[in-house]
């Protein structure tokens, strides 16, 4: 009985409220449809080929932890650990190609199964001692740097060590659409499903709007928190094997502040901060429109000292717009819905 | 050695952290121990006699991970050790100067004979270092300079004369593009002091070359998915480009694995600069990159270690025209102060990589 | 069919998280919680005394005041807009706008002073920024300083791009004011940053515990909505703590720069974190509501001088980092760690008893 009644609202709102989620993701979407127009007007190499294949690779990695992140910040939580573990699957991937030869495809098993490890620590100190997940997920960036900055100690992997079809991954397109875009897409798409479909992943918008709500209805919040940590350090080390496969090499460096740019670019993409909604197709987006920002200002020829301002200037418009927008279809929504009831 | 270290460390870490200092001072410690016992070798007998024994140098790089920086530590620990000295290496994990005032403060206070230090910030350190140097500390830099002001108070030990590098790069981009063209710059960060200074001379070098035009200058602040996006913005805004200098390892190998990816743009465009032989390696033998520079920063850190010996002993002083006695590197000479740097050092012409020589180097 | 659209603003708005927050429980924990930092403190300073032959040297103190000050500074004000709920993670940015602001500015010729105050209304002006856009607009405080945190260093790097202040051709900074990088504050061993520290420490600390204002923050970090209800100005006052906010970085940004007698736009870049860390550290619950001025100097007593331990001791940044994390992970854990043991056994007993 009580199960009813507090999932009827949850219910209803994921029905007549995806329309206007989806209306937003359209909303970003063609904001990065204006920047390349607009761009391509002044310079019109910005719509080649290339181009547009380095906009969907320079994305790819910042959405892919995009995805993992929603997931945690949907159920009003945070994850900041992202970059380093990033940082520490390339580079023990790396270390492994280049002592123990182990084959190409073992490595996105190892990198996964190193984030899903991490995210193991970060969900069980959450869920099980009651901790606020910015607070282990800042000490597990701190842990977790100085981890790898002590296993690379000042090495390098080389380009020459890692297998050739490793780097394919990095590089190769299918009809002219990079390999790492299509990767990311697959997750995207699958995680998106299970979000919308299946009850645990509905789950994860209840706890966040509201986890009384949630725990009265029987929700095992602690589990699906817990999930969500996990699923988002396994993203975040399959991140670390792709970050490998593109760039071909890795020191202690990869990964460094991208907690902070994954955050933005989840916010842009229209998840809230404070959970209970948003979806990893806007985070997705989001993660595009923040890349080709910086890739169109360098385009369209404006000094590199500008590029930070505007991109933070942006930023900000960005979150400022998609409260106009929230707001204005909630005043909407109200008043259809009176005009209904008058009906 | 190493990898038990770091297996030691891992074990400690687990337990408590006030024990992982504890078991982690005894590492340091005694792998200092081990770098101590000295056979004089090679050049180092003569100027050996009358160098200190015993001295302490902290070296100070960018950060302790930086391979490049790395490479330069160890070359000052095999100085030290042929001179019965020790080298304390001591920074921060980031690349700020915050991050290394405190390596600074400890070496002021363990009273040590020299710091040799790569400065994050050209100005930001002065206090600190102003102070070791009253306090009669040698102070030695390399990599980066710092500029404090008129007094000159300590020797550059410059990888190659600044305006070498600069003149060179150029010329040989100007050598493989005909001399003709669009141009480009991937640098690190906006405020990095050696890459400006290098980026300098490079416009003026470009004088002498009127049908190359330098149509931008990008940062990839050092990481490596910045640098490919400034890249690829670059590429679009200017299709027409046929060269790219990128003066920094990062920036250098980014482009190279960009292009050896994208092969069809090696028709038209070559990409030269500083980078290191091992990253650089497999693109030197698939044709992606034809030519690029680099000292040995193992020989750097060596040459910084002798100067900073001959310093604290007496032996050498800033005035220009004083000599030393570097090891198996020989003789060097002070030169004397120019615009924005003081007294200098310069290791030598810097090495061009090739097809024909990058396999001699393992660095 | 009205549920649907107060479920779609209240999505938006920060809600409590779901922490007990009895009062007295937190009283009793916040007590304890002092005490242990306290012992801590002890234990890092015994402990660098006997490993470390140059820690009880005069200058570590100075020293220490000089590398942990400035951040201190800015410490106390993300005391204040984390014990109301929020977070300014722009602090660091608007450190190096402010410094690259003054540096413009001397370039240029201005005098000290009036670069000194330009500075300090432009942190006013950041902070304004941000207070609007939380309070006001509604945004959520840790995007909005995402993004200002962009902004400020963007607007740093137009000032001054690759220049450092002062370059070749300028003045340098007045030597009267420089000194406090390389002096202590006349007859003690104490840095200036240090000493300015511990002066706007009681200021802060007898407002949040001796003010109405004080109890109005902690009663909007507890409850929001009862606050606003209580007739407590939550927006007037959210406002107001970022203006604080951005006023001491821009305070802090000058400091910097007269410390290290020059500026670049990368001052104090990526502080923010280490900034929150001290806070939290110090005992401050990231959803508001509890903690207290003494906390945070602790906590910024005990990351000073283990810096200060642990470089003598040539122990590598690495491992430094990952005794910071543990210690931050063990200022959240121990205080619900008994909660926690109990509410598995009472889980377990459950269990039984259903079997």
């Amino acid at each position: 009985m009580t199960t009813q009644t507090a999932r009827r609202p949850s219910g209803l709102m994921s029905s007549r409220v995806s329309d206007f989620l989806r209306a937003r993701e359209v909303g970003i979407a063609l904001l990065v449809v204006v920047i390349v127009v607009v761009t391509t007007v002044n310079n019109h190499h910005f719509a080649d080929s290339a181009s547009i294949q380095q906009m969907l690779t320079g994305a790819s990695l910042i959405a892919l932890l995009g995805v993992g992140e929603t997931m945690v910040i949907v159920t009003r939580n945070v994850d900041l650990s992202v970059g380093s573990v990033l940082g520490l699957s390339a580079y023990i991937i790396g270390d492994l190609f280049k002592h123990q030869h182990i084959p190409a495809w073992s490595g996105f098993v190892v990198g996964i199964a190193i984030g899903a490890a991490v995210g193991a620590v970060n969900g069980f100190i959450t869920t099980v001692l009651r901790v606020p997940s910015l607070v282990v997920t800042l000490a597990m960036l701190y842990i977790i740097r100085g981890l790898d900055g002590v296993i690379v100690n000042g090495k390098t992997i080389d380009p020459d060590v890692i297998p050739a079809s490793f780097t394919a991954v990095g590089y190769k397109t299918v009809f002219g659409v990079p390999w790492l875009a299509i990767i990311v897409v697959v997750v995207v798409i699958a995680v998106g499903y299970a979000m919308r479909t299946f009850r645990a992943g509905r789950d994860l918008y209840a706890i966040g709007s509201n986890p009384d709500a949630a725990a009265l209805a029987g929700i095992p919040i602690e589990r699906r928190v817990f999930t969500a940590f996990v699923v988002s350090g396994a993203l975040a080390g399959l991140g670390g094997a792709l970050f490998l496969a593109l760039h071909a090499q890795v020191d202690n460096s990869g990964g460094i502040g991208y907690e902070l740019t994954v955050v933005a670019a989840v916010v842009v993409g229209g998840v809230a901060i404070f959970g209970g909604s948003g979806t990893v197709v806007g985070a997705a987006l989001g993660a595009l429109l923040l890349n080709t920002i910086s890739q169109a200002l360098v385009a369209s020829k404006i000094s590199a000292f500008w590029n930070q301002a505007i991109a933070g200037a942006l930023l900000l418009a960005a979150i400022g717009f998609d409260r106009w927008l929230t707001v204005r279809l909630t005043k909407r929504l109200r008043s259809s819905e009176g005009a209904h009831r008058d009906v | 050695m190493s990898s038990q270290r770091s297996v030691r460390k891992l074990a400690a870490i687990g337990t408590s952290a006030l024990l992982v200092s504890v078991a982690l001072a005894a590492c340091s410690s005694s792998s200092n121990n081990s770098n101590s016992p000295s056979t004089p070798s090679g050049g180092g007998s003569s100027s050996g006699t009358s160098i200190k024994s015993g001295l302490t140098v902290y070296y100070i790089p960018k950060d302790t991970q930086n391979p490049y920086e790395v490479l330069a530590d160890k070359g000052g620990q095999k100085a030290l050790s042929e001179l019965g000295g020790k080298v304390v290496v001591s920074s921060g994990s980031q690349d700020t100067a915050a991050a290394q005032l405190p390596s600074i403060q400890a070496a002021i206070q363990a009273n040590a004979d020299a710091i040799v230090i790569a400065g994050n910030d050209p100005s930001a350190l002065c206090p600190a270092l102003n102070q070791a140097a009253q306090q009669g500390i040698a102070i030695v830099s390399f990599d980066s300079d710092i500029t404090c002001g008129s007094s000159p108070n300590h020797l550059f030990i410059n990888q190659a004369n600044t305006q070498q590098i600069g003149t060179s790069e150029v010329d040989l981009l100007a050598k493989e593009i005909n001399k003709t063209g669009q141009i480009a710059i991937l640098s690190a960060a906006a405020s990095a002091t050696n890459q400006n200074a290098w980026i300098k001379y490079m416009k003026q070098q470009l004088t002498k070359y009127p049908k190359m035009k330098l149509v931008s200058t990008v940062y990839g602040n050092d990481d490596p998915a910045t640098s490919l996006t400034v890249l690829q913005g670059l590429l679009s805004a200017y299709p027409n480009l046929r060269g790219i200098i990128s003066p920094t390892t990062v920036g250098i190998s980014t482009a190279a694995q960009y292009l050896d990816t994208h092969k069809s743009l090696l028709s038209h465009l070559t990409l030269t600069g500083l980078g290191l032989p091992s990253q650089m390696k497999q693109y030197v033998h698939d044709g992606t990159v034809k030519a690029f520079e680099l000292w040995n920063p193992s020989d750097l850190g060596y040459l910084a270690g002798y100067a900073a010996a001959s310093l604290a002993s007496g032996v050498t002083t800033l005035s220009p025209g004083s000599t030393f006695k570097a090891g198996t590197l020989g003789t060097y000479k002070v030169l004397p102060p120019a615009a924005g740097t003081g007294p200098s050092v310069v290791l030598g012409p810097p090495t061009v990589f090739t097809k024909a020589n990058i396999d001699q180097f393992n660095f | 069919m009205s549920d649907v659209s107060t479920d779609v603003v209240q999505s938006q708005v920060p809600a409590p998280a779901p922490a007990e927050r009895s009062v007295q429980t937190w009283w009793r924990g916040l007590a304890r919680w002092e005490t242990g930092l306290f012992v801590v403190l002890v234990a890092v300073i015994v402990f660098g005394a006997s490993e470390s032959s140059d820690f009880l040297q005069t200058s570590t103190l100075f020293y220490l005041g000089i590398n942990v000050g400035y951040i201190a500074i800015m410490a106390l004000p993300m005391t204040f807009v984390v014990m109301t709920g929020e977070i300014d993670l722009s602090v660091a940015s608007m450190l190096g706008l402010s410094g690259a602001t003054v540096g413009l500015l001397w370039h240029h010729g201005w005098g000290i002073w009036p670069a000194f105050l330009v500075a300090l209304l432009v942190g006013a002006l950041g902070g304004a920024l941000n207070g609007v856009l939380v309070a006001k607009v509604g945004l959520p405080s840790i995007a909005v300083t995402i993004g200002t945190l962009t902004l400020f260093r963007g607007l740093a790097e137009i000032l001054l791009g690759s220049q450092t202040v002062p370059g070749l051709g300028d003045r340098s900074f007045p030597a009267s004011l420089t000194k406090i990088g390389v002096l202590p504050v006349s007859g003690t061993q104490l840095s200036y940053s240090l000493v300015i520290f511990l002066v706007l420490a009681v200021v802060f600390g007898v407002v949040l515990h001796a003010t109405p204002l004080g109890r109005s923050m902690i009663a909007i970090g507890l409850q929001p909505e009862a606050a606003r209800f209580a007739g407590i100005g939550v927006n007037t006052i959210k406002l107001g703590l970022f203006v604080v906010s951005g006023v001491l970085s821009a305070f802090a940004g000058i400091l910097l720069t007269l410390q290290n007698a020059s500026v670049s736009y990368s001052a104090g870049i990526g502080l923010e974190l280490n900034v929150v860390a001290i806070v939290l550290f110090g005992g401050v619950s990231i959803f508001g509501g509890r903690g207290t001025i003494l906390g945070v100097v602790l906590s910024v007593a005990i990351v000073g001088s283990l810096q200060m331990a642990l470089t003598q001791m040539q122990v590598q940044p690495e491992v430094q980092s990952i005794i910071t994390g543990i210690l931050l992970l063990i200022s959240v854990v121990v205080p619900n760690s008994g909660e926690a043991v109990r509410r598995v056994r009472e889980t377990l007993a459950r269990r039984r008893a259903r079997i």
